[in-house]
């Protein structure tokens, strides 16, 4: 009898488990009001993280599509269509990110996804929405390889016709950054380290060459895995090469950790990364140790864009988890992007949705290739690549304790 | 300037927290022949439950020196709980079974602890910020934080006792016979059953004070901590010889130790540069282990023991 009640106990223990599992991947069913019965419901696929690492940033891409999705369907945008934005959790596994870009794909109502947010993962999801001819619009995508092929420094070539981002290369944050250490902070020796992720890696990689190039040294470097959380080792070494600043090419969840145990080990240079680490959450875990860290961002700062105003007091009003300042509004536009397209092929088949999904997708993407509208982060048009034709890039300085802007411009690859 | 010391120091911090979390695993493996694979998430549990103490119970700007013995205890009795009761109702039940199905539950039940944490605990989704004890000192050329201070003087303190508990105390020796025979325990007159308990208890409390040192050092936990850190720190308990306690403690500490120097001084051996650094850290640390293992199956301190499947 002992041994019999326990196992309920047990089992219903696991079911716990399983349930609030389950209860994970349905959470976001709550979208999109129906308004007006007998209009066509499309779906836009959203993938990002939404738990665990990356997901302050990955929520903010959530909800950045969902503030899109719901102004198209109040302001009715596409006549007789609702939109429905459907969250897909990747968990910044690039395994995860394409069987969510087969579920949408397999969604006979999809009309193309926004995301996701990692270059890592994005590189596994191309394929799957390009043999679907679905559109895919990342926000956040820095890794110059998803859209200029694997040599891009010498033949630019684009891999995948459906895949398109808002937001810029890391050929041109590395070398902003590159440029404003060298030239900006008078940083003369610094000390590279990377997570090994596409994004990582590939951002300290332009950052070093342009950093050499201005006449700047670089007095080591190093590679971390990701989920790492004693940098002891790695502290010491810093101290010892006499660096004089630290550039890290990677996410926030190392990166705060590693200036924290840098600082407390009495090396007080400061961190310096990209747009990966440029997050609240970054400050909240590094604390005061933070102060004084730097990272560069797509963009010019979401607060400072008038036509940004909006969108960032509905993200609050509505009380939304997550941190839009990254990529919110990147989010905001690809979505609006692929809601615009939808309008053209309506308006194209004399008002009506086209019936055959395949011939909506296939024309949903060539729109997307033709956008050209006042977004809310800037321009929204795409190069020949699926490039953002918006080079903004802005570096911002932890001051008091909130990421504060101290630069915004283009990147000079001179 | 020579970096040895500090980091032999680094190693030795680092091995001391898989020490302490490599004690429940031999401590439970010694005595039941069940590699609890849940104890990682134990370890985890013991830090939201030292987290909980600091930030929901105690009052605003409460001193450290107050806050850590209470964080002490409020997260370990949330560890031995969980522990106990991990015992109580995932493992009892399925003593006679097959050694499979306790596996099987254990890494069940790690995957259910994470998911409850996760979704329960609030923001636990993501990093939750611990209270750190950053100030350093520098003792010769070696700098250290007060959190590898505590760190230390916990991991001596707690192995000390430990040591002293099992050799001497009554229920101590009680727990020697039951690992060396069970049955023959139970015939003369000790209950095993409880012996068990006790074992799981003290796994669960250790693991809380590592992750209470682990919160102050490193200043940030997530529900996702426990599965590194019980990865390593099993693999501790096997490199020392899983069984013996002194054996954790000695596996840990050169394991972290091992980490440590891998990913500072490989890549400065000639032709190595490709294979050192922190990303090939836990590749050294394994092919250590392999090393010692093909040298000495039983581990470091282990003992030969007859196979009793």
């Amino acid at each position: 009898m002992i041994v019999r009640r326990s196992m309920v106990i047990l089992t219903s223990v696991m079911a716990t488990g399983a349930l609030t599992l389950t209860a994970c991947g349905s959470r976001d069913d709550k979208g999109g009001d129906s308004n007006g019965g007998g209009g066509t419901t499309l779906t836009i696929g959203v993938d990002a993280p939404l738990s665990g690492e990356n997901s302050t940033t990955g929520l903010g891409i959530q909800y950045g599509a969902q503030i899109a999705v719901d102004d198209a369907n109040k302001n009715k945008l596409v006549p007789g269509v609702t939109f429905k934005l459907k969250a897909f959790d990747d968990k910044a596994q690039p395994a995860t990110g394409q069987s969510n870009a087969t579920t949408i794909t397999g969604d006979k109502t999809a009309v193309g996804a926004v995301g996701p947010l990692n270059s890592g993962v994005a590189q596994s999801m191309q394929q799957v929405f390009a043999s679907a001819n679905m559109v895919q619009i990342s926000p956040s995508n820095t890794n110059p390889e998803l859209t200029q092929g694997k040599n891009w420094q010498t033949d630019k070539k684009r891999p995948y016709k459906t895949y398109f981002r808002t937001a810029t290369t890391d050929e041109l944050q590395g070398s902003f950054a590159a440029d404003y250490a060298y030239n900006g902070l008078k940083k003369k020796s610094v000390y590279v380290v990377d997570d090994k992720q596409t994004y990582g890696a590939g951002l300290a990689k332009i950052f070093t060459e342009q950093f050499k190039k201005l006449g700047g040294k670089v007095v080591g470097t190093d590679h971390i895995n990701t989920g790492d959380k004693d940098f002891g080792s790695l502290v010491t070494k810093i101290k010892n090469a006499k660096a004089d600043l630290l550039y890290y090419g990677g996410q926030y969840d190392e990166s705060s950790l590693i200036t924290k145990q840098l600082k407390g080990a009495g090396v007080k240079i400061p961190l310096f990364g990209g747009d990966g680490m440029f997050a609240s959450t970054y400050i909240e875990t590094a604390g005061a140790t933070s102060e004084g860290d730097l990272a560069t961002a797509v963009g010019v700062p979401a607060d400072t864009l008038p036509a940004a105003k909006t969108f960032v007091e509905t993200y609050k009003s509505k009380g939304y988890k997550g941190d839009y300042g990254a990529y919110g509004a990147y989010s905001y536009d690809a979505a609006t992007a692929i809601i615009k397209a939808v309008k053209a092929a309506v308006d194209a088949n004399s008002g009506k949705v086209p019936s055959d999904i395949n011939a909506l997708r296939s024309s949903v993407v060539d729109g997307v290739q033709k956008s050209d509208f006042e977004g809310i982060s800037g321009k929204v048009a795409f190069d020949q690549y699926g490039d953002t034709t918006n080079k903004q890039l802005t570096v911002y300085q932890v001051t008091k304790g909130a990421w504060k802007a101290v630069k915004t411009g283009t990147a000079d690859l001179g | 300037m020579n970096t040895l010391p500090q980091q032999l120091a680094n190693g030795l911090l680092l091995g001391s927290m898989y020490g302490l979390i490599a004690i429940g695993y031999t401590m439970v493996y010694g005595i039941v022949q069940l590699i609890n694979f849940a104890h990682g998430e134990i370890f985890m549990t013991g830090a939201f439950g030292a987290f909980t103490v600091y930030f929901y119970i105690l009052p605003d700007g409460t001193s450290m020196a107050l806050a850590v013995p209470l964080m002490l205890i409020g997260g370990g009795i949330v560890a031995i709980l969980i522990a106990v009761g991990a015992e109580r109702f995932a493992y009892r039940p399925l003593r006679g079974a097959p050694r499979l199905a306790p596996l099987i539950t254990a890494i069940g039940l790690s995957l259910a602890l994470q998911e409850v944490v996760r979704n329960f605990y609030p923001h636990a989704d993501r990093a939750v910020a611990f209270p750190g004890l950053d100030a350093t000192h520098d003792i010769g050329s070696i700098t250290i934080k007060d959190a590898d201070i505590f760190l230390i003087v916990a991991a001596i303190v707690c192995m000390s006792a430990l040591a002293f508990f099992v050799r001497k105390s009554r229920t101590g020796r009680a727990m020697q016979a039951t690992a060396q025979d069970p049955d023959t325990a139970q015939l003369m007159g000790i209950d095993t059953n409880r012996i068990i308990v006790i074992a799981f208890a003290i796994g669960g409390f250790f693991a809380a004070v590592a992750a209470v040192a682990y919160g102050m050092k490193y200043g940030s936990i997530d529900y996702r901590m426990g599965f590194l850190m019980g990865l390593k720190a099993f693999t501790a308990a096997v490199l020392g010889g899983i069984g013996n306690i002194y054996g954790a403690m000695l596996g840990g500490l050169v394991l972290g130790v091992a980490e440590t120097l891998a990913s500072a001084y490989i890549d400065d051996i000639p032709g190595m540069h490709l294979f050192g650094g922190g990303s090939w850290k836990d590749v050294w640390a394994f092919c250590l282990l392999i090393i010692v293992l093909l040298v000495r199956p039983q581990g470091l301190l282990g003992e030969r023991v007859a196979d009793r499947a």
